[in-house]
């Protein structure tokens, strides 16, 4: 398939699985998985960069439009996927990024798995963060962070596995 | 000059990035604030229709508790109106006083197309819109008390910042006193607001019913609110009174905009004296 149409669609699948599923879970009666950053996980290195943050960006904001949060998702976004190539450089061995190949589910499995917690803790930070904008609510955040984060870790592996299957 | 765009060039994407993060802190910054027609606000053709089709779905969950509501709502208002027949055949001499018929609120049905309540700023969405007559700025309840106040206003929808929002301030009193306070929340139980400013001379007790103050053109007077749940007296004076909430803020459906008719003459003349 085309890769622009692929992606076309994932961001706005996405951005729909969000806000008809995700958003209404509520475990534990506040615990909403954030699955649409997968995006930035699944996102070709090769791209361009640019429209990578452009389209990051958008997404994150389509999000707050249907949640009236502001900038708060786009913010997050925006910020992990900027950092995404320097985390992979430091991750990663030189000879490992090899941009026209590489592919997310080639990596070895613990580096997989460092690659995308640290990318759910990081946005998740933030989102909460600019949410209760607050230095005084800091062990809120963290623990919302934390019970969030493992949620979305979870999600996030079990639907590369699917798409995986799916090839 | 030549320094400038090769640094430009070399840090492109940097600055791009900061662009638009800077962009996204202004929005986020906007949503903080108490503050009308944001533009990332839900209130639109597209979220408005996405939420309207969900909702469609999820209100089959509902149905019992929307009925029994509704059912609570009108026995309640038939016994009102049972009672203001036998008043008016007590004195049964008909007098048509057009002063009397002087309507102040008039209320709109709407549906409560996506609410929210886990967040620190919640707004809900309904489906009512400027088509409809609705403005910024317009109280909404239901039978149970108070929900929230409109916002930000499309042709078709419009959002509600709810009373679960840290922006919230609205003004309350005690049911058997006239002393009022403003109730807010500090964002941990959704079932459970925060009433402040109240003045140490009040006498409250566990129990005590809280309903709207009136003293704003937003709510009238009298609309339950909730119970007092439990308070602290400190340096002469009450700290954290917790109100126990009628409704239950994760299960609303039907609810109904209040429009008041004397608002505009009452902001008209609240100007004036403020400008003098």
């Amino acid at each position: 398939m085309n890769d622009v149409i692929k992606y076309f669609i994932l961001f706005f699948a996405l951005i729909l699985a969000q806000i008809v599923v995700f958003n209404n879970i509520l475990f534990f009666g506040y615990i909403n998985p954030l699955l649409y950053i997968l995006f930035v996980i699944i996102y070709p290195l090769k791209k361009d960069r640019g429209v990578f943050l452009l389209l990051s960006f958008l997404l994150g904001l389509g999000i707050d439009f249907f949640v009236n949060s502001g900038g708060i998702n786009a913010a997050a976004l925006l910020f992990i996927a900027y950092i995404r190539l320097p985390l992979l450089k430091g991750l990663l061995n030189k000879n490992e990024i090899d941009f026209p190949v590489f592919d997310v589910n080639k990596l070895p499995f613990l580096k997989l798995i460092s690659f995308i917690a640290i990318l759910t803790f990081t946005h998740h930070f933030i989102v909460f963060n600019l949410e209760y904008f607050k230095l005084g609510a800091i062990f809120t955040v963290l623990y919302r962070t934390f019970l969030t984060s493992i949620f979305t870790i979870i999600l996030i592996i079990f639907s590369l596995l699917l798409m995986n299957r799916g090839k | 000059m030549q320094q400038i765009v090769n640094f430009i060039i070399k840090y492109k994407y940097f600055l791009f990035f900061l662009l638009l993060e800077f962009v996204a802190i202004i929005f986020t910054i906007q949503s903080h604030s108490y503050h009308k027609s944001k533009f990332v606000n839900s209130a639109n053709f597209i979220t408005g229709g996405i939420h309207k089709r969900v909702n469609s779905f999820k209100e089959f969950t509902y149905l019992k508790v929307y009925n029994e509501q509704l059912l609570e709502e009108n026995t309640r208002l038939k016994n009102i109106l049972s009672q203001r027949l036998n008043d008016s055949i007590e004195n049964s001499i008909e007098v048509i006083d057009t002063v009397k018929y002087f309507q102040k609120y008039s209320y709109l049905f709407a549906k409560v197309i996506h609410n929210q309540y886990h967040n620190k700023y919640n707004y809900l969405t309904i489906d009512k819109g400027s088509r409809n007559g609705v403005q910024p700025d317009q109280g909404i309840i239901n039978s149970k008390g108070i929900i929230g106040i409109t916002n930000s206003v499309s042709n078709n929808y419009a959002t509600v910042l709810s009373i679960l929002n840290e922006n919230s301030k609205i003004n309350v009193r005690l049911k058997n006193s006239y002393y009022f306070g403003s109730l807010s929340w500090d964002g941990d139980d959704y079932n459970i607001l925060q009433l402040i400013d109240l003045p140490i001379q009040a006498n409250i007790t566990k129990g005590d019913t809280i309903i709207t103050g009136g003293k704003s053109t937003i709510f009238p007077e009298g609309i339950p609110v909730g119970t007092i749940l439990d308070f602290t007296k400190e340096n002469n004076a009450y700290q954290h009174i917790n109100i126990k909430l009628f409704n239950d803020m994760s299960a609303i459906g039907p609810v109904s905009i209040i429009n008041n008719f004397d608002k505009a003459e009452i902001n008209v003349l609240e100007n004036r004296v403020s400008n003098e």
